[in-house]
Formats: C-alpha cells, structure tokens, sequence
C-alpha cells in the first residue's frame, strides 16, 4: 500500500505554512494549536485549496506537481474526508448519503453495501432516516461510514469527534482503530486531544505556526505527563 | 364570465415563468460563483428592470425587437413571422420583468447552502456538474420556488410592457384575439363593464392566492426535508 508523501508552500495573508510530511498506511495523528496549519494540511491533501508552490504524490500518483502544472481535481483523487461539521447531507437519506460516493461499486449493489456498511459502525437502523434526526453519535457513525464507501485511497478526519462525550469519543476511537487497519491506506486524524492521540496513532505530527515541530511514534512525541 | 383572458394571462406567465426560472438561475450561480467580469456591474444590470418605468422597458423591447431590427429580421428570416404584436412578445416581456426577482431569490438560496456540504460531494467525487444537480439546486430549492412564484406573480400582472410590445389583444394556445386579464380588467373599466371587471379582478386574486399557499406548503416541505 502507498505512502502519501507532501511537500508544500501555502501563504495567505499574514500566515504561512511551510509543510513536509510522510504518511504511511495506518494512522496519523496531526496535532497543534488553533491556528497551526492543520486545517490548511486537509484542505490542501484534499484538493480543497491550491498551495503557492509543492507536491503530493501517493505512491506512484502524483496528486499535485505545481512545477509540473499537475494538479489532479478533488473529485478525481479518491479520497474520504470526514468534516468537523460532518456535512451529511441533509436532504438525503443516511443510506443515499453512504451510497453518493460509491463510484467503483456496481449500481445493483450499491444499496446492500450501504447497508451492510452502516450496520458495520452500528447505525444500520437509521439506513431510511435523515440527519436532522440523529443524535451526534448517530451523526459520526454514519459520516464515517459514508467516507469509508468510496474505497478511499487517503482518509482525512478533521477533529471528527471534538463536540461529543468522553464515552461516546471513546467508543468511536476504537470503531476508528478497528477500521483503520481493514483499510490498510494512510489515515490522518486531526485532533487537539493528547487521550486520542495516544490511543489512535501509529504515527504522531506536532504543527506549530505553520510547521512540523515534531513527529514520531506516539510515545516519543507525546508528552505523557500532559493528559487532559 | 369569460374566462379567456385568465387562461390567457396563466398562458404567458407559465412559459415566462420558466424560461426567467433558467435564465435567472444561471445568472445567479455566475454571480455566486464569482465567474462573471465586473460583477457590481453585472448586478445592476441585472437588477435595472426592476427600476425602470415598464414603458421604458417595453420601449427598449419594440425598439430590439420590431420587424426592422435586427433581431426582428432575423427572426423573420427563420420563420417568416413577426416577434411584435403577438403571444410570443407578451412572454419575452414578461420574461424580462421577471429575471432579476429570480436572480434575487435564487442567490439567496444559494448563498444558504452550506459550502462545506459542497466540498463534500466533491471529496466523495462528485463531478462539478453532479453537484451542482444533486447538492447546490435541491438545497436551494426553497429560494428557486420563491423566485418562480416571484416571477409568475410578475408575469401575471404586467400590464405596461405587455401592452406595449404585443398590444391589448392577441393570440395564445386555443385562445384568438383576446386580451390577458390584466389588460381585460382596464378595457372592461373603461367600456363602463364595471361587474365584468369586478368578476376578473376576484378571479385573479384568488388564482394568486391559491397558488402562494401552494409554494408555500411546498417550500414547508422541502425545508422539514
């Protein structure tokens, strides 16, 4: 399985962000203080924003070559991105929510493996309801389950699990860590919290003012003594 | 009563009703999506019907579209009829009034739409135009209805430009040398008809009402989703 390997540029504004980073299959955990780049990381892996000069490749695929004038559109790079807002969309059904990004899957079974992947996370229930009805674990379990239906060759989490409860974090860390491994591509969690990190990460990123302060395995990087 | 003039009128104001909901949806994402130049410009022309007199406005329509001009020429090179005095000059006119209430309202149902639900269809790889049809347009359908209500109601009552461009009387679908309810109303006044026009002013006005309280349920609708 690919390695995603960045390197890139981006300035607006007064703030800058110069960032270098190796993400092998499993998770990463990207860690900072408001204001440190990791929101402009996910927008730029995603596609969602352009830095000023830079690459991203993932494996052989070059996502992003700015010397070269490459840059592959985001709905072309097959990835999953779970919004901190989630951004379920509200005029659909969870089932045709999970089912709007299964390009690869034949239309026929498009419905039953919605379905199965919803009773995977443990909302197959929901499968007919809309979001406006779900409580904010409903609302994570179905999200993740609609970003883990494309085959997504790189999946972004953007501090998914930040506005719940500790018990419901906690459940939805280890539904994150038992899926991580079936995917077997680079998963980068952003999180503020150390508790998650530790629990989640094969590999930890500090971001500081734009740059990696820091990376390695959890227990390198983490400080121990630091616990919320 | 004599309902012509009613059919008539609805006649005028469906197509014209359709044909502002296209073009005013387009110029509304232009808008939204920063892809026209000059966009203050752009607004104000686009909002320019709304100011001016609707003789003026119907002015500028008989002056584009007589048999003469260029427009009117071309049209009869192609069909061997004329733009002027006919069913199809009452539904450009009332086309014309209608664009910038759509554009008004489809904006702000466009500018409601969460753009973070747009980024998602695109990182679950959506095609622009995919999002477009399946993300963008049905979550501001409540403001397409609004405009479309707005641009039927404009139709419906225009009298000015109308009268101007396609005269007091002409022909619609199974329907010969008649007037539209709004002009119907005027003529009938001034024949000294006072319950003939007092009938097509109460058919008018529950027609309008009839059909607010329907987009209204229907805009209920799609917003409980």
């Amino acid at each position: 399985m690919a390695d995603l390997v960045a390197k890139f540029a981006v300035r607006r504004g007064e703030f800058t962000a110069e960032l270098e980073l190796r993400c092998a299959p499993g998770i990463t955990c990207v860690m900072g203080r408001s204001g440190s780049g990791k929101s402009t990381l996910l927008s730029v892996l995603a596609g969602l924003a352009l830095p000023d000069r830079g690459t991203i490749a993932l494996g052989d695929e070059v996502w992003l070559d700015r010397g070269r004038g490459i840059c592959i559109p985001v709905h072309h790079r097959r990835l999953a991105y779970v919004f901190q807002g989630l951004a379920l969309f509200p005029h659909m059904s969870a089932l045709h929510n999970v089912t709007y990004g299964m390009r690869e899957t034949p239309r026929a079974e498009r419905a039953s493996k919605a379905q199965a992947l919803l009773d995977r996370v443990g909302v197959g229930h929901l499968a007919k309801r809309r979001p406006r009805t779900f409580s904010g674990g409903e609302a994570q379990r179905v999200a993740l389950a609609r970003a883990l239906a494309c085959s997504p060759k790189l999946v972004l989490l953007d501090e998914p699990f930040s506005a719940l409860d500790r018990e419901l974090r906690a459940q939805l860390v280890s539904l994150v860590r038992e899926l991580a491994p079936e995917l077997g591509v680079p998963v980068i969690h952003v999180t503020h919290s150390i508790i998650e990190a530790r629990l989640l990460a094969d590999h930890v990123v500090q971001l500081d003012a734009g740059k990696v302060i820091a990376e390695g395995k959890p227990d390198d990087v983490l400080d121990l003594g630091a616990l919320e | 009563m004599n309902w012509l003039p009613l059919f008539l009128s609805l006649q005028v104001a469906t197509i014209a009703m359709l044909f502002a909901l296209v073009i005013g949806t387009a110029l509304a994402l232009l808008l939204v999506w920063k892809k026209l130049p000059l966009p203050d410009v752009v607004a104000a022309l686009i909002s320019t019907p709304l100011v001016l007199p609707p003789t003026v406005l119907g002015y500028y329509l008989l002056t584009i579209m007589a048999p003469h001009s260029l427009i009117g020429r071309a049209f009869h090179w192609l069909t061997g009829g004329d733009i002027i005095f006919t069913f199809k000059a009452a539904v450009i006119a009332a086309t014309v009034g209608s664009i910038p209430l759509v554009v008004g309202a489809v904006k702000v149902g466009l500018d409601a739409v969460e753009p973070n639900l747009i980024a998602a269809a695109r990182t679950l790889g959506a095609s622009p135009a995919r999002v477009l049809a399946t993300v963008t347009l049905p979550l501001a359908a409540p403001g397409i209805i609004a405009g479309a209500m707005l641009a039927f109601a404009r139709a419906l009552g225009d009298y000015g430009m109308t009268q101007m461009v396609a005269s007091s009387r002409f022909d619609g679908f199974g329907i010969h040398n008649e007037s539209p309810a709004s002009i119907f109303v005027i003529d009938e006044l001034v024949a000294l008809r006072e319950d003939s026009a007092r009938n097509m002013a109460i058919a008018t006005t529950l027609l309008g009402i009839v059909l607010l309280v329907l987009a209204n349920r229907l805009t209920r609708r799609l917003q409980r989703g």
